[in-house]
């Protein structure tokens, strides 16, 4: 057994963060809430599509570099850790995934190298709520939310009733941009109107929420270590009664509390993404536990750096809003953490406990 | 990040899989019948302590000389997990084989560790760890029972309080005061002696469970030879602070409570006190998910510090991280496993449903466990301090003779 990231993964990750501290400050993600910087942010993707952080994990055979899951859990988090305004998420984790795991090689070959080059852009409408409708290879939906469904060029749809690859570039797809609390990670409704597809055979909705949620648990451990960081560093500085804010118990003992739930849910992520390399039989209870466990830890993360941040924290300038925002984001783009709790337990209900 | 076993751990867990199914069963405790601590079936876990010492998995990591195989920390995990799949006595070794003894292997002379390993590792000496005392608890420095010189040896009194263990320990490891005029930390001396020496009286405490596991351990000018001083005199803070770092490692689920949550599933997955299965109903999924997240987070970390140990690390302060969240979670899962049946939860069940007595048992315990070994805000600040960077709390008995200290 080896419970820790290699050398590459770690060289990996050190390379990342160093290039998103530079190139998505949290002055980006914040033009971003107010609707600027999109070309930045596009810019962006480009350079780190060139570097292959969308081909990591994606197979050799398929135009990606294939480094493997870990690799990319390494990756997820410097994103998370940055909040970095990229598609990872909706293109890599979902669509990448899904394809890649379920699809035909015909669908291998004509979808993933192009997404291994960040050339096009995937999004994906995934989980039980889904009321899509088949009628022979023709798809119908209801307006969905779907991250980065303004800029995708085609979608993952998995419903109750099975997986499909829709090209949004057709006439019948209707997508309408809207707003939500993180503009940061742009959303668009998508709805279709009897549109072509394509089944995925060998992949269901449950199994793509599984694997992204591996990968999404990472961006979260980020973003929670990130909160970590900005109010160690804030209550190491600011002084009230004669001395440093860090000196109280009370701050002491709440950060010692993000920090256990961090480390739990680092952990519990770890065990995942060996799962989800492995394609591991245990990767469904995995998952949701590792989804479970980095979910309260980012959410406790954010609202105790703006606790401990005082009415500082509370303004726009300060940076403890984007992490609040993005952690809620995080929390329910897939599927809101009360699934996951009833998939956990429906997991460990099959392995059967003795 | 490899979950699999090495060919060589995969190997080493057939082997014990195969001793264990041979023997476990032979030492299945009668239901009903023991303590979270293990003293209440003594007879029986030393029997079984003797197998395992005889087949050298009672400290697999220890060098064969002591013996054990000189395997790594991962056979000891192997060997946990492939442990918790019978049902045996609860371990009342802890503090001898995780605490005292590896003091005494760090710095006794080695013909005298030599001489008590052996005895401990089969069960037949049990020892225990006389340091809290009614003002020293938290504040371990703070110990007032008295060593005073005479001749080639030392005559101590006093009193130490919470000994787990002493009423059935042979030998038992103590920190005192040696020099009430030097500075808090810089007086005390450490030793080992017989705890059926003249002058030592044990007198059990009862605790909140109903049990008593630990004890008032009281000394009247009992003799204590020089040769048993483990460190330099005025050195004891430094020889328990290494004891302190062995407990801190020895934490986890299986080995500090008898319940895990396995048993918290498999209750969960039989009708509640309603009818319905609690696995299935959305309240009862939310917390059996968050109680599992925590037991396998706390099982996962030690994981990882495991691999960094294989790597030459050292255990940091960060190995904290076991006993407070565990300790915690176990109260949590003890809890809701009561309420799982209702108001039935509340019925005192030893000897009756196994199950509902063990979580029980383990609901007690915990509030104990919370306190034992660096309560939760001990715990809390050591991480704060030690590995977040955060200043020390304010301390007003540094630099003070011991007896100019008004407390
Ligand atoms: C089941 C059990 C078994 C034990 N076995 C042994 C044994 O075998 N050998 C042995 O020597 N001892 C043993 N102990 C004693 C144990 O180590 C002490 O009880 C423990 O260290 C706490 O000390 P105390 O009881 O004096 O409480 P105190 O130190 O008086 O603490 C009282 C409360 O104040 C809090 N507190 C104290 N200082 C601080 C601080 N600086 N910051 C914030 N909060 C603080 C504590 O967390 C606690 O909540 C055992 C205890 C228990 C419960």
């Amino acid at each position: 057994m080896n419970f820790d990231y290699s050398e590459e993964e770690c060289a990996l990750a050190e390379q990342a963060r160093r290039l998103l501290a530079e190139r998505a400050p949290p002055s980006l993600i914040r033009a971003l809430l107010e609707g600027e910087g999109r070309d930045r942010a596009a810019a962006l993707w480009t350079e780190v599509s060139a570097l292959g952080w969308p081909a990591i994990a994606i197979p050799e055979a398929h135009g990606g570099l294939g480094f493997g899951h870990v690799a990319l859990c390494a990756l997820a988090e410097e994103v998370g850790r940055a909040m970095a305004p990229l598609p990872m998420l909706p293109s890599i984790y979902l669509a990448a995934e899904a394809i890649a795991t379920g699809g035909s090689e015909a669908q291998k070959a004509r979808w993933l190298p192009r997404i291994a080059l960040g050339e096009i852009v995937g999004t994906a409408i995934v989980g039980a709520s889904v009321s899509a409708t088949a009628t022979g290879n023709r798809l119908t939906l209801p307006a969905t939310l779907a991250p980065f469904g303004a800029e995708a060029s085609i979608a993952v749809v998995a419903g109750r009733d099975g997986a499909w690859i829709v090209d949004l570039g057709q006439a019948g797809v209707v997508r309408t941009a809207v707003r939500t609390i993180d503009q940061s990670l742009p959303c668009a409704t998508i709805a279709f109107d009897r549109v072509e597809t394509e089944p995925l055979q060998m992949i269901d909705a449950e199994r793509i929420l599984a694997r992204a949620a591996v990968l999404v648990a990472f961006e979260q451990l980020g973003g929670a270590d990130a909160c970590l960081d900005m109010a160690l560093g804030y209550v190491r500085e600011r002084r009230t009664f004669g001395r440093v804010v860090g000196s109280y118990q009370a701050v002491k003992h709440r950060l010692a509390d993000i920090y256990v739930a961090n480390q739990l849910a680092r952990s519990n992520a770890y065990y995942a993404a060996w799962a989800l390399s492995a394609d591991a039989p245990e990767l469904a209870l995995a998952a949701a536990t590792a989804r479970v466990s980095a979910t309260a830890a980012y959410e406790l993360a954010a609202r105790e750096n703006i606790q401990l941040h005082g009415g500082i924290g509370f303004t726009w300038e300060a940076d403890c809003h984007l992490h609040y925002r993005r952690s809620r984001v995080l929390a329910q783009i897939l599927e809101p953490v009360e699934t996951w709790h009833r998939r956990l337990a429906a997991a460990l209900d099959r392995e059967g406990v003795a | 990040m490899d979950f699999e076993d090495t060919a060589e751990e995969a190997r080493f867990r057939r082997e014990a899989r195969e001793w264990l199914q041979t023997h476990a069963p032979r030492y299945a405790p009668p239901a009903g019948e023991s303590d979270a601590e293990g003293f209440a079936l003594l007879p029986l876990a030393r029997r079984w302590q003797t197998a395992k010492a005889e087949a050298r998995y009672a400290r697999i990591s220890w060098p064969e000389a002591h013996g054990g195989r000189g395997g790594t920390a991962m056979d000891e995990v192997i060997f946990e997990e492939e442990q918790r799949r019978f049902a045996l006595p609860p371990d009342p070794f802890g503090i001898s084989l995780g605490m005292c003894i590896p003091t005494m292997m760090q710095w006794a002379e080695p013909q005298v560790a030599e001489r008590f390993v052996r005895p401990a590792l089969r069960g037949e000496e049990i020892w225990c760890q006389l340091f809290s005392e009614p003002s020293a608890g938290s504040d371990l420095a703070n110990v007032r029972t008295r060593a005073v010189r005479d001749g080639d040896g030392w005559i101590v009194s006093g009193q130490k309080v919470w000994t787990t263990g002493a009423h059935v320990s042979d030998w038992g490891t103590i920190l005192v005061r040696t020099d009430p005029a030097a500075e808090k930390y810089a007086g005390l001396s450490y030793f080992w002696f017989n705890m059926k020496s003249p002058g030592v009286e044990v007198r059990p405490i009862r605790q909140a469970s109903g049990h008593a596991a630990f004890n008032e351990v009281f000394f009247t000018e009992v003799r204590i030879p020089d040769a048993q001083r483990l460190g330099a005199v005025g050195g004891g803070w430094k020889v328990a602070i290494s004891t302190l770092m062995n407990e801190r490692m020895a934490v986890n689920e299986a080995d500090i409570a008898n319940i895990t949550i396995d048993d918290v599933v498999r209750m969960a997955r039989r009708p509640g006190w309603t009818g319905g299965r609690p696995i299935d109903d959305p309240a009862a999924c939310a917390q059996i998910a968050t109680l599992y997240a925590c037991s396998m987070g706390v099982r996962y970390t030690r994981y990882r510090m495991l691999t960094q140990l294989s790597r030459g690390g050292l255990p940091g302060p960060e190995a904290a991280i076991g006993k407070l969240a565990l300790a915690r979670n176990i109260q949590d899962m003890a809890a809701f496993a009561m309420e799982m049946r209702g108001p039935a939860g509340i019925i005192d069940d030893r000897g009756g449903d196994p199950d509902l007595a063990a979580m029980q048992e383990a609901w007690f315990y915990s509030a104990g466990l919370r306190i034992a070994g660096g309560t939760d805000e001990i715990l809390r600040n050591t991480i704060a301090e030690r590995v977040l960077g955060l200043p020390q709390e304010a301390r007003v008995d540094r630099g003070v003779p011991f007896n100019q200290l008004t407390s």
